[in-house]
């Protein structure tokens, strides 16, 4: 170490201690993979189903053609999946304006002893895609045509 | 790279870089703006409520740029002694802390009429105030031993350590379930159609100018302050 000049000595110390860092950083995102979750897909709460009565969040796809109002009329019951699992879902409240079939939702609530998930809130989960209204009108062939634009255009650009 | 160590040559430099990136980035973001406030569709699901990504796409990129900045700046600082690097660092924390508080509460603003909550404790979000905290506690800091007298290793190393929250600002969303939506933008594929995306890039790229102008003219504001500080002091001891 005594062959380094003061200046690189300082900069291994900086490179080690990064590395320390990030090594450290890693280890704790690691270990907080599950606990950090913001909610439960429904593979896991059918797998391993929490305590009843415990307040959890569940979170996944609303299944096309599941929504249903029933009699009461203000109570509706839904289905959230993720493609491996499917978990029975009941709220009575207001839902979210992007609540509708086919996209994310994040439901606070317990799972009841029959495996329903009773909802107390609904939070609506907004997808990555970001899609102007006249597009959803098109064709599905117009789309297709769009999209491989647009894809041309990004590819060029990059 | 020490041919910037001169102060004076930095000057010279600043002085036409400076009026040169505010301007073209007010005029970039300005146009970005209006573009995406008045003239992009409204979004097949949110409506209206996509507007408000042109403003909270760049100030979250800036916001995590600025750390970025305060811990390459800190790094240089630390092994090369490089003073106007300690002054750099200090100069992107006001404007990276603006950005921050900008994004989260424009994230806030949308989230109500989108998620239906104005505020949820997911990765993202928790992350991010984190952020925030961390620029109160380096402004603070650094201000301190500016003012108080002290060495500017103690600000760059909380400049370093603090940096460890940026890929996991980045990465929350893909590591953990969160309320907040994965990346739109990766790697040459973009989720975000066209009509978006191109005022958002130039709104990004217009914020980002603002940024560096606004760092540098931070920076010979700072410069300046230790030059009159120094001048005093030499006349007070000839005074003496």
């Amino acid at each position: 170490m005594s062959a380094l000049k003061p200046k690189h000595q300082r900069l291994v110390l900086v490179v080690i201690a990064l590395v320390a860092l990030v090594g450290a950083g890693l280890l704790a995102a690691w270990a907080l993979r599950n606990q950090a979750s913001y909610f439960y897909v429904p593979e896991q709460m059918v797998a391993e189903p929490p305590q009843p009565d415990r307040a959890v969040r569940l979170g996944g796809m609303v299944e096309e053609g599941s929504i249903r109002t029933l009699p009461d009329g203000v109570t509706v019951a839904f289905v959230v999946g993720d493609g491996k699992a499917r978990v029975p879902v009941r709220f009575a409240g207001i839902l979210p304006d992007l609540f509708v079939e086919g996209s994310g939702v994040v439901a606070e609530g317990r799972l009841a002893s029959d495996g329903t998930f009773v909802a107390d809130n609904l939070l609506a989960k907004h997808d990555e895609n970001y899609v102007p209204r006249e597009l959803q009108e098109m064709t599905e062939h117009q789309k297709r045509e769009v999209v491989a634009e647009t894809e041309d255009e990004i590819e060029g650009g990059a | 790279m020490h041919g910037f160590a001169n102060p004076k040559r930095f000057l010279s430099l600043a002085r036409w870089l400076t009026p040169l990136l505010l301007l073209s980035g007010l005029v970039l973001a300005g146009a970005a703006l209006v573009w995406g406030l008045f003239v992009v569709p409204p979004d097949r699901l949110m409506g209206e409520t996509v507007r408000i990504l042109f403003l909270h796409v760049p100030t979250a990129w800036l916001g995590m740029g600025g750390w970025t900045a305060i811990a390459i700046a800190s790094g240089v600082y630390l092994v090369w002694r490089h003073p106007l690097a300690d002054l750099a660092a200090r100069a992107a924390a006001v404007p990276g802390m603006i950005f921050t508080a900008v994004c989260l509460a424009t994230g806030s603003i949308w989230g109500r009429p989108t998620w239906g909550t104005w505020w949820v404790w997911d990765g993202r979000l928790t992350s991010m105030l984190v952020l925030l905290f961390l620029y109160f506690g380096y402004i603070a800091l650094a201000q301190a031993v500016a003012r108080e007298g002290g060495s500017s290793r103690i600000p760059a190393i909380f400049g370093l350590v603090g940096a460890i929250n940026i890929p996991i600002i980045n990465r929350s969303v893909v590591w953990w379930n969160s309320l907040h939506q994965p990346p739109s933008i990766t790697a040459g594929k973009s989720a975000i159609d066209a009509e978006f995306l191109v005022p958002l890039l130039i709104a990004v790229l217009g914020f980002s100018l603002i940024f560096g102008g606004v760092v540098l003219a931070r920076m010979r504001a700072l410069l300046g302050d230790i030059q009159a500080e120094a001048r005093l002091r030499r006349k007070a001891s000839e005074a003496a």
